[in-house]
This record gives structure tokens, sequence and C-alpha cells, in this order.
């Protein structure tokens, strides 16, 4: 298992690297010239001749490619095109810990609705309350964004001021209630899919029926041999879900004002300001790597029948 | 003459077999749900093909004094800001959304796809490890922020090249068509769709190639592309139909937050996206909308939801039903 920890942690910087090629190259692609875009109006071609030789800008790409790699491994983005010559680090760190908080909430919303739903779903099978909690979960993943987010503002906030509308105020604010819902809630619908699919799985176990001929109250072979054992596919999904939200709060933070790094990334794309949005997808990518580098490990734990190879 | 052995007497008796597809057809007919949300979907993709023929106006048409309207008999859906009719508009988006499916999984999918995976399954080795290692990267980007990035930087190039094309050959409307807006979503949509439908199809195409009745056809000096195509193929079908009833819902939403950004389908073409994008002022308005004329809203997404519902439910019974054994 080290030997495949190894190998994964090796891979990574390697597939960063080309990752951080690929968002490089897709900038020289890109119509526009930085340095005309930092110099805005006052441009004149002289300016921007010097703008473009201050930037290294004429040097060819494998050369500018490698300066930013020697640059990023320094700790060093590079400086904003846009905000004018702050470091990207400084902007998107702020931005990204307010993605971060809100995807966590949206998670634990996603759990707590999903998991025990999912789980009561697979016990109630042959009844109509199992295909009943199917079918809505489906719909409400089906729900639009577009949709959610604005009906979820009009009922709770406009008709009942139970929640503030709009706006950012931090993990233990009530303004984190709804967009977290809002992502959380397709995100439940994932957990109860699968934690049923487990739990059904589980149920039929020879150990279970064993447990029930013990004698064991039901709740405790529920808990402790159903439940217990039902989680650890839901494990793998954790990390896809994890990935899927990363970019996926970019509608939510843009409907509900949310100073977040998906609205960051979204100006940073139409503005053109590749240095943030390398900076940015490299992040993204190398948390999201080592986001499932640490679920496959906590799976090898959890459950010590599963060999990583 | 005939005479009847009682064998064949015996093999009267049972019951006509009906052959694979049509068995599964009368599996997946039995789900009610599953076969009202087919009937669902094909009716949708119906109104969106034959949108020139039930267009109640002209979808382009404005009437500052007919401006948000609610339904009425003359405006099915109601009229949005400018006068125009929704029910039309939503029509024609739904064509957008069938053009944009079609282009988009042919190619992404099921041509690079499945031809890749047959590949990469079937040779394994160097080729099977670079097309990994590619995928991997692919998959390291947050979806959605790799497909607007693709279509904000290709976009201007692919109609630069559009130009160029009218200019050389004297073919006008390359652009106006709106053949530039599907080539560049196509695209953009690429990363998203192969690479999924690749591991699927490698992933069995790993375990069929050591089958045995594979190792003779081997044995017999078959070619290496009749084995794949005739042999390994027909074979993985199944799951590929599974993945890509479950992938059209998504492909269809990908497509409407596209151009919700005004990335995807350029006005004044309608699309889904679009619509939702106008109406709400890509976003900043929704709640005003939703509260004072929540038609114009609720048509494109009704639509979106729909879709993505029934095209999940289709795919939920097409697995049990392809897949029995998975269960």
């Amino acid at each position: 298992m080290l030997a495949y920890i190894v190998r994964r942690l090796l891979w990574t910087p390697v597939l960063l690297a080309l990752a951080a090629f690929f968002v490089f190259f897709m900038g020289t692609f890109a119509p526009g010239d930085p340095a005309e875009l930092r110099l805005g109006n006052r441009a004149t071609p002289e300016r921007i001749e010097r703008e473009r030789e201050r930037l290294g800008l004429d040097d060819p790409i494998p050369v500018r490619y490698f300066r930013y790699v020697g640059d990023v491994l320094k700790g060093d983005f590079g400086d904003s095109y846009h905000y004018q010559g702050r470091p990207v680090l400084e902007i998107i760190a702020p931005r990204l810990w307010v993605s971060m908080q809100l995807n966590i909430a949206a998670l634990i919303v996603a759990i707590c609705i999903g998991l025990p739903l999912g789980f009561y779903a697979a016990k109630k099978q042959g009844t109509g309350r199992d295909p009943a909690i199917v079918i809505s979960m489906l719909i409400l993943y089906a729900m639009p964004v577009f949709f959610t987010a604005p009906f979820l503002i009009l009922f709770f906030a406009v008709k009942l001021h139970w929640v503030p509308a709009s706006g950012w105020g931090g993990f233990f604010s009530l303004q984190i209630i709804l967009p977290a819902l809002t992502i959380g809630i397709p995100g439940a619908a994932v957990f109860v899919r699968h934690m049923r699919a487990s739990t059904l799985e589980v149920i039929g176990q020879e150990y279970v029926r064993t447990a029930h001929a013990k004698g064991m109250s039901n709740f405790v072979v529920n808990y402790r041999h159903v439940a217990r054992n039902a989680l650890l596919p839901i494990l793998t999904i954790m990390g896809f879900t994890l990935a899927g939200m990363f970019g996926g709060s970019l509608i939510v933070e843009l409907i509900y004002g949310i100073p977040g790094a998906g609205r960051l990334s979204l100006d940073a794309i139409f503005q053109r300001d590749f240095p943030v949005l390398t900076a940015f997808v490299l992040l993204g990518a190398g948390m999201l790597v080592l986001a499932n580098l640490v679920i496959d490990v906590a799976y090898t734990i959890v459950d010590p029948r599963i060999r990583l190879q | 003459m005939t005479s009847t052995t009682p064998t064949s007497s015996i093999v009267q008796d049972l019951p006509k077999s009906r052959g694979h597809w049509r068995n599964i057809w009368a599996n997946f007919r039995r789900r009610r749900l599953a076969f009202v949300s087919l009937i669902l979907i094909s009716f949708i993709y119906l109104l969106g093909i034959f949108a020139p023929v039930i267009q109640t106006h002209d979808y382009q048409e404005t009437n500052l004094r007919e401006t948000q309207q609610g339904p009425s008999t003359d405006h099915w859906f109601g009229t949005d800001r400018a006068g125009r009719d929704l029910y039309t508009r939503v029509v024609w988006g739904i064509q957008t959304t069938v053009i944009i499916t079609i282009t988009s999984f042919v190619t992404g999918s099921l041509f690079l796809g499945v031809s890749i995976g047959l590949v990469a399954g079937y040779f394994r080795g160097w080729i099977d490890a670079v097309i990994m290692r590619v995928g991997e990267v692919i998959s390291a980007f947050p979806d959605i922020l790799l497909i607007i990035l693709l279509a904000a930087t290709l976009r201007p190039r692919i109609t630069e090249f559009a130009r160029d094309v009218e200019d050389s050959t004297g073919i006008s409307g390359l652009v106006s068509s709106g053949i530039v807006d599907y080539v560049v979503i196509g695209i953009a949509l690429l990363p998203l769709s192969w690479f999924g439908m690749m591991r699927l199809v490698r992933g069995q195409v790993l375990v069929l190639r050591d089958a045995e009745y594979v190792q003779a056809a081997r044995a017999m000096g078959t070619s290496t592309p009749r084995i794949l195509f005739r042999h390994i193929l027909p074979n993985v079908v199944s799951p590929i139909i599974v993945s890509v009833s479950f992938g059209i819902g998504a492909i269809a939403l990908s497509e409407v937050v596209l151009s919700f950004f005004g990335l995807g389908v350029q006005p004044p073409r309608p699309s889904l996206g679009v619509m939702i994008g106008e109406v709400t002022a890509r976003g900043g308005a929704s709640v005003s909308v939703l509260r004072d004329h929540p038609e114009q809203l609720l048509a494109p997404i009704i639509v979106v939801w729909l879709l993505i519902f029934s095209w999940n439910i289709v795919g939920d019974a097409l697995n049990d039903v392809l897949n029995p054994r998975a269960r």
C-alpha cells in the first residue's frame, strides 16, 4: 500500500504539470493580448510593446511555461492581469475559503438527508414508501438550480422571513442555509440512491440473518451490522461528490451573490485573467487528486479486505 | 410429407422465442413509469423537430405592445420582455437541445468514447496507459469550468475560421446559421463526454478480450478489426445504451448552462439556456422574475427538468432490463 501511495504522490505533480500546461496553452490560444488588457485604454503601441517585454510574453511558449512552473514551485502564482499587480494567491485564497465552507455545508446537508433516507428506503423495500422516496428524490435531483435557488429565496426569505435572501456571512451565519440547501439537495439524491443500493446488498447477507437469529434487537442489527457495512461503498462516492461540488457551486454563487471561487474563476475566464485561472485550476485539481487519495487510503483502513495496488 | 415427431411437438408447445431485443423491449414496456417517460421524451423531442410547423409566431418577432403578458389564447405561455411568444421560443429552444444532444453524443461519446475504449482495452500496454493518463488529467479539472473555459477560448477562433471559409468559398450564412455554436458546444462538451464512455467500454473489453470465443476467433486468424467490431462490440452494447441514456440529460443541462452564460447558442436563435439567462439577467434577477412573471422562468425550466428526470427514469429501467445480473 505504501508503494501505491508513493506512486500516486509521484504522479500527482506530473498530472498537475500537464493540467497547468493545458490551461497555459489555452491562454496563448485565446484571442486578446494580456498586455493590452492590463493597460486598458491608456495603451499606446509602444507601451504595449514594453509591457509585453516586461511580462516576457514574446518568449516561446515552452520557455514561458517552464518559467511559470518554476515560480509556482516557489509558491508564486504570478500577478493578476485584471486586479492590477496583486499576487494571484492573495486574490484566490479568501475566495477559495468561502467556496470550501459553502461546499462543506452542502455536503453536510447531503449526508444528513441522503444517508438516513436511503437506509430507510431500503428497509421499506416492497412497500409504497420505497418507490415514493426514490422518485421524489429523482425529481429533486433533476430540478435545475435556476429554479431551486430563486424558489428557496422567494419562499424562505421573502415570504417567511426566516433567513436573509442573499449575501455571505461565513459558515455559522443564517445566510449559508439556503445556498447549502440548493447544492445539498441534489447531492442528497445521489446519496439516497447509493445508500439504498448498498443497504439492500447488505440486508441480504447471511450474517445479518445470523444476527437476527441470535436474538439481537432490531436496533443493534440495523446499526451495527447493516448500516456500518452499507456505508463502505459510500466513501468512494464522497470523492466524486466533492469533485462535482468544486465547480458546481458556480451558478449558486452567482444567484446568491456569494463572493466565492466559482464567481472569481468565471470572471477570470471572461476577463482573460489567465494567471488567476491557471492557479485556480491547479489548486482545484490538486485538491481533487489529494481528496481521492485520502479516500482510497481511508478505504483500506475501514475495510481491511481491500488492498491497493 | 410432414410427419410430426415427438420432439418437434414439444418444441411447438414452447412459447415462441422473440429474440433478445424484443424480449428487452417487452420487459421495458412493463415498467409503466419508464415507458411513460420514454413517451414524454419522444413527445418533447418531436415538438423540437417540428418547431417550424407548430410555432404560433415567429421566434424573433417582437411586439412592444404585448410585453410580459401571462398565458392567453394567442400566446399560450405568455410573452417575454420584448413581447416575443414564449411557446414558440421554447419549441425552438427544444430544437436546439435536440441538435446539440445528437451532435455531441454521436461525436464525443459514441464515436470517440467507444472507439478509444475498444482500442485501450484490447491492446492494453502503453496505448492504454497513455489514454488513461490523459483521461485522468482531463477529469482532474472541475467539469463546468473546463467546459466554460473551452467555449470561451474556442468561440472567437472558430467564428474567425468560419468567416474565412465563407469568404474563400462564397458560401454565405455559415456563421448566421448557428453551425458555429453547435461546433463550439460540441467541442467544449467533448472532455466531459468521452472519458466516462471510454472507461466503461475499456473495462468491458478488458474482460471480453480473454473470453474463450474471442480466443477462438483469434486462433482462426480473424482480423483484429473484425474481432473488435463483430465479436466484442455487440457484447458491450448494453452498458453503452445505459450510459447514453444517463448521459443525455447531463449534455442537455450543460448546453443550458453554457448558453446561460452567453457562451453557447447565440441570440437571436432561441435556446432554453438563452431564455433562462435573458430573463434572469444572468441569474441576478431570478427572484423577482419568479415572483412577478413566473411563466417566463418556468416555461424553459420545466422542459429541462422533465427531460433530465425522464432520461434518468429511462436509464434506470434500461439498467434493470439490460444488465439483470448487476442487480
